[in-house]
């Protein structure tokens, strides 16, 4: 059960998606949420849309997984669409008691919903397409530039793709360590919040001891390979553009003229 | 008073793109007393399977009784039935928390509700058949050696004086005195108490040397079950998912075509010792 949340977002498919450049996909996930907002009529509504659809439908990704981190942020959902409806001023629909709800009310509850949906489900294709670590491996090059003015960019990315390797190690831990402390009949679900936090000890103790002492082992494992930081390391898998991820930067860049002289026309 | 499992079938991370089927319908009947060995390459399910028996992991499939009663009935209490069934889990020493080796040995005694001197008397009671020396009692675990740890690990489960006492791989990284050691105290358990073990173990050799009743496992399914000589006479199937026959059953085997008659179906030293004289003595007679 707890390996589920581990391996994060990424869902395994072979797909074009999934072998575009991470790049390509940042690239693409700034664009698409940019345009999101300049949204303001059908026309752009319907491009955004069919945009959004085709990529869902080009990564092999059951589209129950994309909704699935809407779930988060359904309550959010639910209170602009609330407040939006009932504070927007402009013609009435009906009224009850001091709520009024309008027209203008409805429209922007809808445009706002729209936007947060597609926002979320826009940069989810792209954690589910991605692993975390050629994700990092993009972010590290396309700020590689920020290197110039001494900002650690590789210790920010070697940090980053660290943690993210030890999340799912840390977590099975944690689930063989509360397993182990069951068997010993220690019990993590009943009594009150004090007592609660107390039972975790147990668990705690031995998890914070084992990180430690991963960290350690892989801090000498890396100095053994003699690795020194970010000057002059040679990556195994570098990322090199394929035909491909210029055909999806093209078609990046076709959409964003698109927006362009759709909101130079309108 | 037994445990018997049906038709267990067990899929990790069912609604998920990384679902795993490790158990495909076991059946099993195990009998009170029994020493039993459960071998299996890595990845059969070992693990998986007796992590099923004290209630650990719920199955997706089938039923296992515990002396006749369904555990997986409504208001059946896993504390009572863990409280039976010990088990003790791979590199158990990395599970230690408390300040003191005695306390740690009290956690599990402690959460059956017994009172503070109950279970002080059956911690000191436990270290002492693990072989750990009063003095060490109060030392952090962290003072303690590797072996020792995990023997102090191994007391933590005794402690609750389990009917049932479920290993895995508790020898796996010690050295071969601390094996023995470790081994030849549980077997007193067994024989003395006359509790039921099931020793998870890759290694062929303690197994034959311990064990009444071996179960093999190949991907997930029960490929055998027999006595050691059973099993390990068909060594040439085990070696076909990944496992082996201890190196003295292929002596004798080698041993058996120089010498027509003798016996082949050995698997300790001692059996092979009286195998060999026993040829010899008949070729007297001969
Ligand atoms: N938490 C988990 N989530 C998903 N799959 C798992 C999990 N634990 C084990 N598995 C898988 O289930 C199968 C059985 O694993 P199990 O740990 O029971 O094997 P084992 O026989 O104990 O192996 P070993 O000898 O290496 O300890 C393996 O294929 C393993 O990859
Ligand atoms: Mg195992």
């Amino acid at each position: 059960m707890i390996r589920d949340i581990t391996i994060g977002q990424y869902y395994p498919a072979n797909s074009i998606i999934h072998r575009l450049d991470p790049r390509v996909k940042l690239m693409a996930t700034v664009v698409f949420i940019v345009s999101v907002f300049l949204i303001h009529d059908l026309v752009g509504f319907l491009i955004a849309t069919a945009a959004l659809g085709a990529c869902i439908w080009l990564s092999k990704v059951p589209v129950r997984y994309m909704l699935k981190g809407l779930k988060v942020i359904f309550i959010i959902l639910i209170f602009t669409v609330l407040l939006n409806m009932m504070f927007t001023p402009g013609r009435e629909i009906f009224r009850f008691y001091f709520i009024r709800v309008t027209w203008e009310g409805v429209i922007l509850a809808g445009k706002t919903t729209m936007r947060l949906v597609y926002l979320i489900v826009g940069s989810t294709i792209m954690t589910l397409t991605t692993t975390p670590n050629h994700l990092t491996d993009g972010l590290e090059k396309a700020l590689s530039p920020l290197k110039k003015l001494r900002f650690p960019v590789h210790e920010l990315s070697m940090t980053m793709s660290i943690a993210l390797r030890f999340i799912p190690i840390l977590l099975e831990e944690t689930d063989k360590i509360m397993k182990a402390q069951q068997a010993r009949c220690a019990d993590f679900e009943s009594g009150n919040l004090i007592h609660r936090v107390k039972n975790l000890i147990p668990v705690l103790v031995p998890l914070f001891i084992s990180a430690i002492r991963r960290a350690n082992d892989l801090a000498m494992a890396m100095e053994a390979r003699c690795y020194h930081g970010g000057a002059g390391r040679t990556k195994m898998k570098p990322l090199i553009y394929n035909r491909r991820d210029k055909i999806g930067y093209a078609v990046v860049i076709a959409y964003l003229i698109l927006w362009i002289v759709l909101i130079c026309v309108f | 008073m037994s445990i018997r499992i049906e038709h267990l079938n067990y899929i990790y991370s069912m609604d998920s793109a990384f679902r795993k089927q490790a158990l495909r319908d076991i059946c099993l009947d195990i009998d009170d007393g029994e020493f039993i060995g459960l071998i299996g390459h890595t990845g059969s399910g070992k693990s998986t399977l007796i992590q099923h028996l004290n209630g650990l992991i719920r199955a997706t499939d089938g039923k296992i009784y515990y002396n006749g009663e369904d555990i997986y009935q409504e208001g059946y209490s896993m504390t009572k039935l863990r409280s039976h069934v010990g088990l003790v889990f791979q590199y158990p020493e990395y599970q230690l928390f408390e300040t003191t080796v005695l306390k740690d040995v009290c956690f599990g005694p402690g959460n059956l509700g017994l009172d503070a001197e109950t279970c002080m008397e059956r911690a000191k009671k436990a270290l002492s058949i693990v072989g750990i020396k009063e003095k060490d009692h109060n030392k952090s675990p962290f003072e303690l050696s590797g072996g020792q740890r995990r023997r102090a690990a191994i007391a933590g489960v005794l402690a609750m004086e389990p009917d049932v006492l479920i290993l895995d791989e508790p020898t796996a990284g010690l050295d071969p005195r601390g094996r023995n050691d470790i081994l030849d105290q549980i077997a007193d358990l067994h024989s003395r108490m006359g509790i039921t073990v099931i020793l998870v173990s890759h290694s062929m050799e303690d197994v034959a040397n311990y064990v009444d009743r071996i179960i093999a496992m190949n991907r997930g399914s029960v490929y055998m079950d027999g006595t050691p000589a059973e099993v390990f006479e068909r060594y040439a199937e085990l070696e076909k998912i990944g496992l082996a026959a201890p190196q003295v059953t292929y002596f004798m085997h080698d041993l058996q075509r120089s010498f027509p008659g003798m016996r082949a179906d050995v698997t300790t030293v001692r059996e092979a010792k009286d195998a060999i004289l026993g040829w010899f003595e008949g070729g007297e007679k001969r």
